[in-house]
């Protein structure tokens, strides 16, 4: 749909595919190995096509028992040096909490698909929402940062799968990939662009030879961590547990004081590295809409439509929702009259924005929490009554 | 060209959303057009009404559900009692005639095509009901080729049942050419 310099139109090379198949193609060409999984809808095509796909490409695909083992599963694969990922909804990536703190501690690079269905708990297997945004971030009890990316249509999930691969490995971290269950199953077109057009990053593997001393964690002056295939040349420890730079577990406070801020501030001092949008309209527009994944169609759609009468709507789509980008967002609220948070949710990603601005009181939220896509006249309604128009 | 929505419904395992998925990719691949394709998902994909939603465009489509439908096909009676408010005024209704009755409220054009029978009669295979559907889709709608649909099916489907896949679409378009000439139902 958006149009990007990576992709040039070939008749092979357009495809009419799932937003979850279009996930596996961008994993693969990330260059994804390893896979384990438990199928779970709306995600279970992502699992399909990983199945069918990644023994033809040299990788290996395994069905487990469970959300849990399947985590720790991929967990084991990275740190044996492959690139790797799962994918699930709602009540699998909830299962997955545990095991994802332990891949924010032990820096394990690693990325978890929740395609996002109606919750809490069994919820609406079928239906479209968002209310996994929070769980994302503060799932994982404890302090932490973590990476969480999402888009709203089929150019973009390829684009952003591999991005949420290159940041797994350049900050050396679990990234969660939001889909929705709308973006997930519609089909519409896609480029696939040619290898090599968007760079990738490979695991930054240690220097340090075999039978020297290596520090797993000690990171590098510009903040990256090195790895050594476990198993292979080094041998070092890895836990969930607070530990020294050779893993080995630790209670001192200056160390526990460390890994903390280590843990926190690679992702947050990133967050211009990390933040990824899309703005359209932003130059003169006096209404802002803000919004993200499939939601974020129903936003464009309204905002090209009311350009065409003349009324000046712009959008702002967030592809990176963690670390959240605030100062990007507050800029974009400044000169506007009022702001729409337009998300399918009690309204998660609304809070966040309110704490980012200046004046919170002109910060609006267009929801919908029935299952069904949020549309544009939803939308509408909802500007109409902030100006006082009626519906 | 203007923006069409299609609503395909029927019952489930006609083969409604396949014949939907086969014009919306069609339409992307051969014909330089954007398309988007949605389905329900859950009980009525399993009996029950089911629906599937195509957007056509040589724009950019960000709205993927239809609302309001300018191509409306019903290929039971369900589907067509569940559906037909979503019919825009003046739309086209397509549904089969011996399986959908008492359409003459809509404000729509109508047409009603013995798809079911017709291929009962001359192919005796009703797994290719939903190709002939397609054929009869295309043909009245005229943004898909019957050649760039024939193109996907031989891609998609087993080399054994390319001459019957090809003669249910051909059949299709056959019964609307035959409702232009006579003019009527």
């Amino acid at each position: 749909m958006n149009k990007t310099p990576e992709t040039t139109e070939t008749s092979e090379n357009i495809k009419f595919m799932q937003g979850n198949d279009v996930c596996a193609q961008g994993a693969l060409y990330a260059g994804v190995e390893f896979f384990a999984g438990y199928p779970i809808t709306p995600s279970t095509e992502i699992a399909e096509q990983m199945a069918m796909q990644l023994p033809k490409h040299g990788g290996k695909f395994m069905q487990m028992e469970d959300e849990i083992s399947s985590l720790c599963a991929i967990i084991g694969a990275s740190l044996t040096g492959h690139k790797v990922m799962t994918a699930t909804s709602g009540p699998g990536f909830s299962l997955m909490q545990e095991a994802l703190g332990y891949a924010v501690m032990a820096e394990i690079p690693c990325v978890i698909v929740n395609v996002m269905r109606g919750g809490p708990s069994t919820g609406l297997p079928t239906h479209v929402g968002q209310g996994d945004v929070n769980q994302a971030r503060y799932g994982v009890h404890g302090d932490h940062a973590i990476i969480a990316l999402t888009a709203s249509n089929h150019q973009d999930i390829f684009r952003m799968t591999v991005e949420a691969f290159n940041f797994a490995e350049t900050y050396r971290t679990p990234v969660i990939l939001l889909l929705d269950e709308m973006t997930g199953h519609l089909r519409e077109k896609v480029v696939l662009p040619e290898p090599g057009a968007i760079p990738l990053v490979k695991r930054l593997r240690t220097a340090v030879s075999n039978g020297v001393d290596y520090h797993p964690y000690l990171p590098r002056e510009d903040g990256r961590l090195p790895m050594s295939d476990f198993g292979e040349h080094h041998r070092y420890n890895v836990t969930g547990l607070y530990h020294d730079m050779w893993g080995f577990p630790s209670e001192d406070p200056k160390i526990v004081y460390g890994l903390i801020r280590h843990l926190f501030d690679k992702i947050e001092n990133n967050i211009h590295q990390i933040a990824r949008f899309r703005k359209y309209y932003l130059k003169d527009a006096d209404i802002l809409l803000i919004s993200y994944g499939a939601a974020a169609r129903s936003a464009l759609h309204l905002v090209e439509n009311r350009r065409r009468r003349g009324e000046k709507l712009g959008l702002l789509e967030l592809q990176t929702l963690w670390p959240f980008p605030g100062e990007i967002i507050r800029e974009a609220c400044r000169n506007v009259k009022f702001t729409i948070v337009v998300e399918m949710n009690m309204g998660q990603v609304l809070e966040q924005v309110r704490l980012s601005v200046d004046t919170p009181e002109k910060i609006f939220l267009a929801n919908r929490i029935d299952g069904e896509l949020i549309t544009p006249t939803d939308i509408r309604n909802i500007k109409r009554v902030i100006q006082g128009k009626g519906i | 060209m203007e923006k069409t929505r299609f609503l395909f419904s029927g019952s489930g395992g006609q083969g409604v959303i396949t014949a939907a998925i086969l014009m919306a990719e069609a339409a992307v691949r051969f014909e330089s057009l954007n398309a988007v394709q949605t389905q329900s998902y859950g009980a009525a994909a399993r009996g029950g009404a089911t629906r599937s939603d195509v957007i056509i465009w040589d724009k950019p489509i960000y709205f993927p559900k239809v609302t309001q439908a300018n191509v409306l096909v019903c290929l039971t009676q369900e589907a067509f009692n569940k559906y037909q408010e979503t019919i825009r005024p003046g739309g086209l209704l397509i549904a089969d005639s011996g399986l959908v009755k008492n359409t003459e409220k809509i404000d729509a054009r109508r047409m009603q095509l013995p798809m079911y029978a017709a291929v009962m009669d001359t192919i005796k295979k009703p797994v290719v009901f939903n190709l002939c559907m397609l054929g009869a889709v295309i043909s009245a709608t005229e943004i898909v080729s019957v050649d760039s649909v024939k193109r996907l099916i031989a891609e998609r489907f087993a080399p054994e049942f390319h001459k019957t896949n090809e003669q249910a679409v051909d059949l299709g378009a056959a019964l609307v050419q035959e409702f232009y000439s006579t003019g009527r139902n």
